[in-house]
């Protein structure tokens, strides 16, 4: 998983005169509304952005589901038998194959190896994995713009204390650094101070997934920032006698909108990925709390008695993934057309 | 540039060195368990724990414990502590398997993307140039581990025509079999980087289309095609490459986790993945440093082929 600019190596900065927006053609019109009226323009972005809100609502509608179902995402059915069609069907068969998709509210998209219904999971799972996924990304973007912009404002030994520490974090291999501490702290817990996190909860794997994300936004944001501070505008702040603490916040954070709303929506996409291939490995979300990730690993072993439990969830996470991308491409073309941003995973 | 290259290798030892303390930290400062307690089992005693301890040198310090990790990480005796194998034996086992993964996926990946990419470049705007920018989208939008079991299960076991994972060594059963058991997975691990290169070269290739020099190449005469592939496609290629050298450095040092893992491939990754669901720690240490290195060594290459390039970078 990296963001990378893909015009410059990873020394120089990938987004440095990044937020520039085209001369307008009306005198009168902000580069924020302009930008606005450019996404508005842009139809395949707007579609898939109205899906991941359609998405979102379906996960925050989980607990009605719940009920027209007649069920929680934990609940086992394994002896139960259901109708359908007229015809009465065991959940879960005496070979252990779960039922298919029923398409009525009862076992909608069928169960699980559990007897569960994965229709209730697919919904109490989507509240985790989007959970994660906006969470972790307000942590890296929290971190990257706090980070980056110290690093930027002050240089000197701030920026080689910052800029070394990101720079072994880059170093080390995502996957290998997310699952070895997802592990570690699934079974220990994490305690920080007056902070302590229990080792199932999903708090963890949201702190490192954010964390480990903060060295894709880092750097952008400090180069944009080392070439904003010597801007006239910072000059003028300075020279009105506005201190470090103030520049930051009021002069240099709202020239850094451009390049977090660019961001934002890929780093959101790229958190929910690596929540699935964390659960997957057994480092994310800990049973039996579902999360798309965890649905998929319990349900890629049993491919070929239940294809459904494999199916479902991957469906529901590319559509989510792929809606955040197309939406946040559009974005990124309507603030800076002409920026290479890019987020990628492995 | 000689002292440019001297910095850069300087600063790859520093990174190394750091991300084996930091790794190292993880599992010994982080609450979860003492290793002995793990391997000496559940109906162990006081005294058994407390040997077991004195053996694998767990009552040391912790810094004497890196310090004796590291030694043996250099002189290739370190041993596992789930089941007592030589961790480095273990990692030279997978390399070659998790080298072909990555060396076959980069190049797959490559070639498709500088393909689509310049296809589409100068398609902009048709509907052609959609439809790859939407496959483009939905391959980076996939979880690989999801597309691999899919593949695998679908095209291998029920259609028959690849075989349902596993590696196949060339030694034993011969080239043809070795490339056909790794058809899927370099697939599906290219899948996910073609979309992102194709994008990145479409741009690149419409940012230097209008340029004067390729006018001039015009201008002169010269063919479509040799405007397109010695003039433009030359230029735009650079940071491509710059790019394929950092994702092959992260797919070599555990970027392939997940489809080793899936194809059962029985590479680097995958050891790394089965030892971490036992708390095995020395396998856990030893890959990640395998893995850091290839990034670490490949970052430093493309920043001293970039420098060698451009004399500006390498003095700033």
């Amino acid at each position: 998983m990296s963001i990378a600019d893909s015009s410059v190596s990873s020394d120089l900065s990938p987004v440095a005169d990044g937020g520039q927006i085209e001369a307008a053609p009306d005198p009168g019109v902000s580069p924020g509304a302009l930008a606005l009226r450019r996404l508005r323009r842009n139809r395949a972005a707007l579609a898939f952005g109205g899906l991941f809100i359609v998405l979102v609502a379906l996960a925050l509608a989980a607990p009605l589901w719940a009920d027209v179902a007649g069920t929680t995402p934990a609940k086992n059915h394994l002896s139960d038998t259901v109708v359908v069609d007229g015809k009465t069907q065991q959940v879960v068969t005496f070979d252990g194959v779960p039922i298919s998709p029923t398409w009525r509210d009862k076992f909608f998209l069928g169960a699980d190896t559990n007897g569960r219904d994965v229709a209730v999971r697919l919904l109490y799972g989507a509240r985790n994995s989007l959970f994660i996924g906006i969470t972790a990304a307000l942590i890296t973007t929290f971190l990257a713009v706090l980070l980056g912009t110290l690093a930027g404002y002050f240089r000197g030994w701030t920026d080689a204390i910052i800029s070394r520490s990101l720079d072994v974090l880059w170093a080390f291999p995502v996957l290998l650094l997310g699952v070895a501490l997802g592990v570690s702290l699934a079974l220990g817990g994490l305690k920080i101070g007056p902070l302590e996190i229990q080792g199932g909860s999903k708090w963890i794997p949201t702190l490192i997934i954010g964390v480990v994300g903060v060295v894709y936004l880092a750097r952008p944001i400090r180069g944009q920032v080392l070439s904003l501070r010597e801007k006239e505008f910072v000059e003028a702040a300075r020279a009105q006698g506005a201190g470090p603490v103030r520049i930051m916040f009021s002069e240099l954070l709202p020239n850094l909108a451009s390049t977090i709303l660019v961001f934002f929506p890929l780093l959101v996409a790229n958190s929910i990925l690596l929540e699935a291939a964390l659960s997957f490995l057994g480092a994310g979300v800990q049973p039996p709390e579902p999360s798309w990730g965890t649905m998929l690993a319990d349900g890629i072993v049993l491919l070929s008695t239940s294809p459904h439990l494999t199916i479902v969830p991957g469906l529901m996470l590319v559509l989510t993934v792929l809606s955040l991308n197309i939406f946040g491409d559009g974005v990124r073309d309507a603030l800076d057309p002409r920026a290479k941003v890019r987020l990628e995973h492995s | 540039m000689g002292r440019f290259v001297i910095r850069r290798l300087f600063g790859m030892v520093i990174v190394m060195f750091a991300v084996s303390v930091l790794t190292f930290l993880i599992f010994n400062v982080i609450p979860n368990g003492d290793p002995a307690d793990r391997m000496a089992g559940k109906n162990s005693t006081p005294v058994q724990i407390e040997a077991i301890k004195k053996e694998w040198g767990f009552d040391k310090p912790v810094y004497t414990q890196y310090v004796t990790t590291m030694e043996k990480v250099a002189t290739g005796d370190l041993i596992s502590y789930a089941n007592q194998t030589n961790v480095v034996e273990e990692i030279k086992r997978g390399i070659p398997r998790t080298f072909a993964l990555a060396i076959g996926a980069a190049l797959l990946w490559f070639a498709m993307g500088t393909a689509l990419g310049l296809y589409t470049a100068m398609r902009a705007g048709r509907w052609t140039d959609t439809l790859v920018t939407v496959l483009a989208l939905i391959g980076v939008s996939m979880p690989v581990f999801w597309l691999g079991a899919l593949a695998s299960y679908y095209l291998g076991f029920k259609a028959g025509i690849f075989p349902n994972g596993g590696y196949s060594e060339i030694g034993e059963a011969g080239l043809w079999e070795w490339v056909k058991h790794m058809i899927l997975p370099w697939t599906v691990l290219a899948t996910l980087f073609v979309g992102v290169y194709s994008r990145v070269l479409r741009s690149n290739v419409l940012d230097t289309i209008n340029d004067d020099y390729v006018r001039t190449a015009r201008a002169k005469g010269l063919t479509e095609r040799r405007v397109m592939i010695h003039h433009v496609l030359r230029n735009s290629l650079i940071p491509i490459v710059t790019l394929w050298g950092l994702d092959f450095g992260a797919v070599l040092g555990g970027g392939a986790i997940l489809t080793e893992t899936v194809f059962d491939l029985q590479g680097v990754g995958q050891y790394f993945a089965e030892s971490i669901g036992q708390l095995d720690v020395p396998p856990v240490l030893a890959v990640t440093l395998f893995g850091a290195f290839f990034i670490v060594l490949l970052n430093t290459v493309v920043d001293i082929v970039y420098a060698a390039l451009d004399p500006r970078i390498r003095l700033s």
